[in-house]
């Protein structure tokens, strides 16, 4: 009976805390449409701040408490509001997710600057750990009141939401924006008011954390995740059913704990030591059992995207990997072990980016567990690719593509959040319990080996006797790889299946109606997707040559998914960017440059909360840039000759690295006037061609820049940029 | 606005013409709207009503012409500068939040100045219904109490234009006739209303002019009695 | 023989009835319209009989064989396609390759040539979209981009073919070559449903008429006999109101 009411009170006091956070999470969704993925982020910034208010300065608690839940985290809920969630009306549902996934990270990575994560930070509960006595069992003051508080903003929020103005004008918001509109309501202030009482009830439901949990960044931003079940169970939108969900939550992992014992006694299947860290991945799983259970929903229609990506020509693709390759191989000449260590991580992180270019760019299906595939296909290659076997790549390939396509079962049903948060579930899961487990059999005949609770070490490939051990050899091995899986990319744009991959991102509806089995086409995409990102995992093993849990983590995961999205998604370039940049940001630049490494924690962050400007990704407005340069071949053979050139000098040892780059950069960068110089010719006879058959000829994003606007591209650009005819004409008919 | 004399022109369209982007779905409409009269905009699908309601509520720019407000040239002014200005446009089908009882639908209407007291008080006295409903969501209520609420969240900001789109839209034919019977009685007051319908005769009985619609141009303009047989070949090809 | 036929459908959306015991039957070779006031539940009996919507009661026969319970993609497989009213279209893609990609997909499953560049050709040549063939669609005005629509529902050679206000966003003479070309598809022996405003157009098409009404079928008949009916008069026109 004791123990019972020992975790009946534990559990109620976390379900309390789950329910203070899901509350803000659903409040903010409902009202401004904008599902906050660093909702827990928030939190854990509110709990640092506190810490550092309470416990470092020694502030009195409530004065500590009142500055960060009623001025701090108001303020910043506003400034969330106005300074970005503002301008993503209109985006798709992919830009407001890495929106807001990357103010996630930037968070992550302010608090890891502020406070140094090394540090041991001392914290406690409220009340000093005093408690009273409950039917014989000890309750502390803090446990009571975290129950209570949550009680309290149960009964606020329904007093806010019914009895004041604002409130009701906040519930009116969601049911019909245009018609709060025209009654003279204020939608902005709604939206204002929605984030300043979510991040106020964010950073309280983290400070209720403190005491019971070590004070550490990610840790408090994906408890968090427990938070999204609870608010799944609500379906998002009803607070009730929402706090009922962080109670059943919080008391299944509490009686997991006292109960776990007990069936192991009567079921052999609980001893195992595969349920070990089985209670901290309690609460992803029944937020995927949540998200598998919502109603089927109706096939999706078209969805108008500001997205914008032209079909890769082979050529033009070509010459990219040959570019790669070539630089590749040139660079890693010159450069230190270490960094040529850099550069293969560059091209492994490009694989499992490219892994997305598929799945995301093509199909239109969010997945956040791509570095989750690359974790287990690192695994694979560690213990089936003994001796840098290649076979271990195929197995990598192939085991990934099953779990996959088991993966995108469940998760067919699925678009838009859900997926994401289906998939992040699934991330989650193996990153707080499947990676942690020690060697375990299946139904007693299926040895499955993973990280051994440490870390475990990979091969490097030997190809064709081609022993690729040395660091160079990796960096020619990553880039051709990379270059293959590319190419192989581009082609499937070009395929078949990969015009019915985008036809189906565009219209669900209109697939299904011509006779298309969307389920086979996804879950090929799915294990298609899996496959690639296993292969990068396997080879990103090979570089590091030694692998552990935490390298292929939720988290860590995060940057990849956001920097493709940023580079462009929907095509191979974009992949390369986010290869190159998070290598860049990672690792190459704190070397080059220390002191910048605080700020480098916080720009994947920024860069990816830029992208609401440009839902494209920032590959197409490089393209876009350096058009002139393509167009001209006076251009491309001042490039080529200037770049040999500094080949032949650098390879002569006539200049040094850093000089050997600035050259490339300043002529690459001067190729572009040049181009234009010489390019002055071609728009005008374009021009003069009538606008439909130009239009045919002249990619519409080269418009303007190869020839002169005219009121049909407007229309055009209109049309491309989601400003829909049919909807403008729909609204037109009465 | 409402000691203007009867018979003042409240509203004016000069050559209107309006396009979805290229494509142009009003090419010059000309209509007038006096104070204290019922106009119907009449038509089949399609046929630009409205979108003519859209441009007078500033909700769509005209490309050309001209609208003229209580004698000011408004072409081109913002929706709620509109809406303060007192013209007031009942949305197609869609007036009320569902998810909000019906006397929170009306608080909603206090962001223009009047009280919750006046708001709830004129709101009761034209449609008594809407009182004994004041806890209900307005979602649970039936088509017309919806639309009686749509109304009565218009008419408690006293508007001097009143701009109704499809008022019987799936309603039964009882209760729009019940609807414009308010409707005659708010004209009456001094409001300049234009009805915009697809069922025409419902409609005719209190309007004091009716406009008929063919592809983004008004083709008949008369006294209701005269544009009987026009209508049919409207809607139904000749 | 009769086609396609939709009998005692009900759909309800929460407490609203937008298709109330609705019958229909299209045959071969004919052109049933599918008319009536904005709001009359006909797109939504376009979602019932493509399985896009399940109804709450009633059952979709194709050749006599019960079809309701299938999914989308088998429906279509059996030979029914479709037009949407906003439409649906594949924007990133050229028009060869929406059609294409219906062609295609006809494939995996028929097996038969369609997907042929030949086929494909005839088709956009059939539509009179030779000239922005390579042309990607969302660049087309409205009323192209319905033909690309209606090429792409052919591409899947279907033997019932519902189009959804096919005629909006077109042009007069575009309208004109439509009806042309509706006429063309129903003598080769296809299942015509059509839901259409245009009245000049349904007029002139159409072999038989259905009219639609709070989700309820008020008439059916010659577009001579709907013209004269006084229950689509009223439907169309409001009730006669007394000293109207």
């Amino acid at each position: 009976m004791s123990t019972f009411l020992t975790f009946l009170i534990t559990g109620l006091t976390t379900a309390a805390i789950y329910a203070v956070g899901a509350s803000g999470l659903v409040l903010t969704y409902t009202t401004t449409g904008v599902f906050n993925f660093a909702h827990g982020a928030v939190g854990m910034f509110g709990a640092f701040l506190y810490w550092q208010l309470r416990f470092d300065w020694g502030w009195p608690a409530p004065i500590a408490l009142a500055i960060v839940l009623l001025v701090m985290a108001p303020l910043f809920g506003v400034f969330l509001e106005v300074a970005i969630m503002r301008n993503l009306e209109g985006t798709s549902e992919a830009v407001r997710l890495v929106v807001s996934i990357s103010l996630l990270a930037a968070l992550v990575g302010a608090a890891n600057w502020i406070w140094d994560p090394t540090q041991n930070r001392f914290t406690a509960s409220f009340f000093e750990g005093k408690g009273f006595d409950f039917f014989g069992t000890r309750v502390t003051w803090h446990e009571a009141a975290t129950v209570l508080i949550a009680i309290a903003v149960a009964i606020g929020l329904r007093f806010v939401l019914y009895n004041l103005r604002a409130g009701v004008a906040m519930r009116a918001t969601v049911d019909d924006r245009p018609l709060a509109a025209l009654n003279g309501a204020r939608s902005d202030r709604s939206a204002m008011l929605a984030w300043a009482i979510g991040c106020s009830l964010a950073a309280l439901s983290g400070i209720l954390f403190l005491g019971t949990l070590a004070l550490d960044a990610g840790t408090l931003s994906l408890l968090i995740v427990n938070a999204y079940a609870a608010a799944m169970i609500g379906r998002l939108r009803s607070l009730p059913m929402t706090f009922l969900g962080a109670l059943i939550i919080g008391l299944a992992e509490a009686f997991w704990q006292i109960y776990r014992n007990d069936l192991s006694q009567h079921f052999h299947v609980f001893t195992s030591t595969y349920l070990d860290t089985f209670a901290s991945a309690i609460a992803v799983i029944i937020l995927f059992v949540v998200l598998w259970l919502l109603p089927n929903p109706r096939l999706r229609g078209h969805s108008r995207v500001r997205e914008f990506f032209p079909t890769p020509s082979l050529r033009g693709s070509l010459v990219f990997v040959g570019i790669v390759i070539a630089g590749a191989a040139f660079i890693s000449a010159w450069t230190t072990q270490s960094h040529q260590i850099d550069l293969a991580n560059v091209f492994a992180l490009g694989i499992i980016a490219l892994s997305l270019v598929p799945l995301t760019g093509f199909a239109g299906q969010v997945s956040l567990a791509s570095l989750s595939f690359a974790g287990i296909g690192a695994v694979t290659m560690a213990h089936l690719g003994g001796g840098g076997d290649p076979l271990g790549l195929l197995w990598a390939a192939l085991i990934c593509a099953g779990i996959g396509a088991l993966v995108a079962i469940p998760a067919l049903r699925l678009s838009g959040i859900y997926l994401a948060l289906a998939t992040a579930a699934f991330a989650v899961m193996l990153d707080r319990w499947i990676f942690n487990l020690p060697n375990f059999r299946v139904f007693g005949w299926f040895n499955v080996k993973l990280f051994e609770q440490g870390s475990v070490a990979v091969t490097r490939l030997k190809v064709f006797g081609l022993d690729t051990s040395s660091p160079r050899a990796q960096v020619v091995l990553g880039a051709v790889a990379f270059s293959l899986i590319a190419l192989f990319v581009v082609a499937l744009r070009r395929s078949r299946f990969g015009r019915r991959l985008l036809a189906m991102k565009d219209s669900e509806a209109a697939c299904a109606t011509l006779g298309m089995n969307l389920v086979g086409t996804k879950v090929a995409v799915f294990a298609l997707s899996a496959a690639i990102a296993g292969v990068g995992g396997a080879l990103y093993g090979g570089v590091q040559q030694s692998v552990n849990a935490q390298m292929f983590s939720f988290i860590n995961g995060l940057p990849i998914f956001m920097l493709a999205v940023v580079g462009g998604i929907g095509a191979i370039g974009g992949a390369f960017f986010a290869g190159i940049s998070l290598a860049l940001l990672t690792t190459i630049l704190p070397d080059v440059v220390p002191s910048l490494s605080h700020l480098l924690l916080i720009t994947p962050g920024l860069i990816g909360i830029s992208l609401g400007r440009n839902p494209s990704g920032a590959v197409s407005q490089i393209r876009e840039g350096f058009a002139p340069m393509r167009q001209s071949k006076v251009a491309l053979g001042f490039l080529a000759a200037s770049l040999t050139a500094i080949v032949v000098l650098r390879s002569t040892n006539t200049i040094a690295n850093w000089p050997t780059f600035f050259a490339a950069l300043v002529v690459l960068v001067a190729s572009v006037p040049i181009g234009e110089m010489f390019a002055h010719k071609a728009p005008a006879e374009v021009a003069e061609e009538p606008g439909a058959g130009a239009g045919a000829e002249i990619p519409l994003e080269w418009v303007g820049i190869t020839r002169p606007f005219t009121d049909e591209d407007v229309r055009q650009m209109d049309a491309a940029l989601g400003i829909s005819e049919v909807e403008m004409y729909g609204a037109a008919r009465s | 606005m409402t000691d203007a004399p009867v018979q003042d022109i409240l509203l004016e369209l000069r050559d209107i013409r309006a396009a979805y982007e290229q494509i142009e779905v009003l090419h010059g409409v000309n209509l007038s709207v006096p104070a204290a009269s019922v106009v119907a905009l009449l038509g089949p699908n399609g046929a630009g009503k409205s979108t003519t309601l859209r441009v007078i509520a500033g909700l769509h720019a005209p490309t050309s012409g001209t609208l003229v407000i209580a004698g000011r040239r408004v072409s081109g002014a913002r929706a709620d500068d509109l809406a303060r200005a007192g013209m007031c446009l009942i949305p197609e089908g869609k007036g009320v939040f569902p998810n909000l009882t019906v006397r929170e639908n009306l608080r909603m209407a206090t962001y223009t100045g009047a009280s919750l007291h006046h708001v709830e008080e004129t709101a009761y006295a034209r449609f008594p219904r809407l009182k004994e409903r004041r806890k209900q969501t307005a979602g649970t209520l039936s088509g017309g109490e919806q639309q009686m609420l749509a109304m009565a969240r218009g008419l408690a900001v006293d508007p001097a234009l009143l701009l109704l789109d499809e008022l019987s839209m799936g309603l039964a034919p009882i209760i729009v006739e019940e609807l414009y019977e308010i409707v005659a009685q708010v004209a009456r007051d001094g409001v300049a209303i234009l009805v915009v319908e697809q069922f025409a005769r419902t409609v005719l009985g209190v309007a004091d002019y009716a406009a008929i619609m063919v592809g983004g141009r008004i083709v008949n303009v008369g006294a209701p009695s005269e544009l009987e047989d026009e209508l049919s070949a409207a809607y139904l090809g000749a | 023989m009769a086609q396609l036929e939709v009998e005692d459908v009900i759909v309800r959306f929460g407490g609203h009835v937008a298709v109330d015991d609705v019958s229909v039957r299209a045959d071969a070779g004919r052109i049933t319209g599918l008319i009536g006031p904005n709001g009359a539940g006909k797109t939504t009996l376009f979602n019932v009989i493509t399985g896009l919507l399940t109804p709450n009661a009633g059952r979709v026969k194709l050749d006599d064989r019960d079809i309701t319970k299938l999914p989308p993609y088998k429906r279509a497989r059996r030979g029914i396609a479709r037009t949407f009213q906003r439409l649906e279209l594949f924007s990133v893609l050229t028009v060869r390759e929406n059609i294409a990609v219906a062609a295609e997909t006809r494939r995996s499953w028929a097996h038969d040539g369609a997907h042929k560049a030949s086929s494909i050709d005839a088709i956009i040549e059939r539509i009179g979209l030779q000239d922005c063939a390579d042309e990607r669609v969302d660049s087309l005005p409205t009323g192209q981009a319905r033909l690309v629509e209606l090429g792409r529902s052919l591409a899947s050679r279907p033997s019932v073919l519902l189009l959804d206000e096919p005629a909006s966003g077109q042009t007069e003479s575009e309208t004109q070559r439509f009806a042309d070309l509706l006429r063309e598809l129903s003598h080769e022996g296809m299942t015509v449903l059509v839901v259409e405003h245009d009245m000049q157009l349904v007029m002139s098409v159409c072999d038989t008429i259905c009219v639609l009404d709070f989700g309820r079928i008020i008439a059916t008949g010659t577009p001579e006999e709907i013209r004269t009916n006084d229950a689509v008069l009223a439907a169309y026109l409001g009730t006669k109101k007394v000293g109207a």
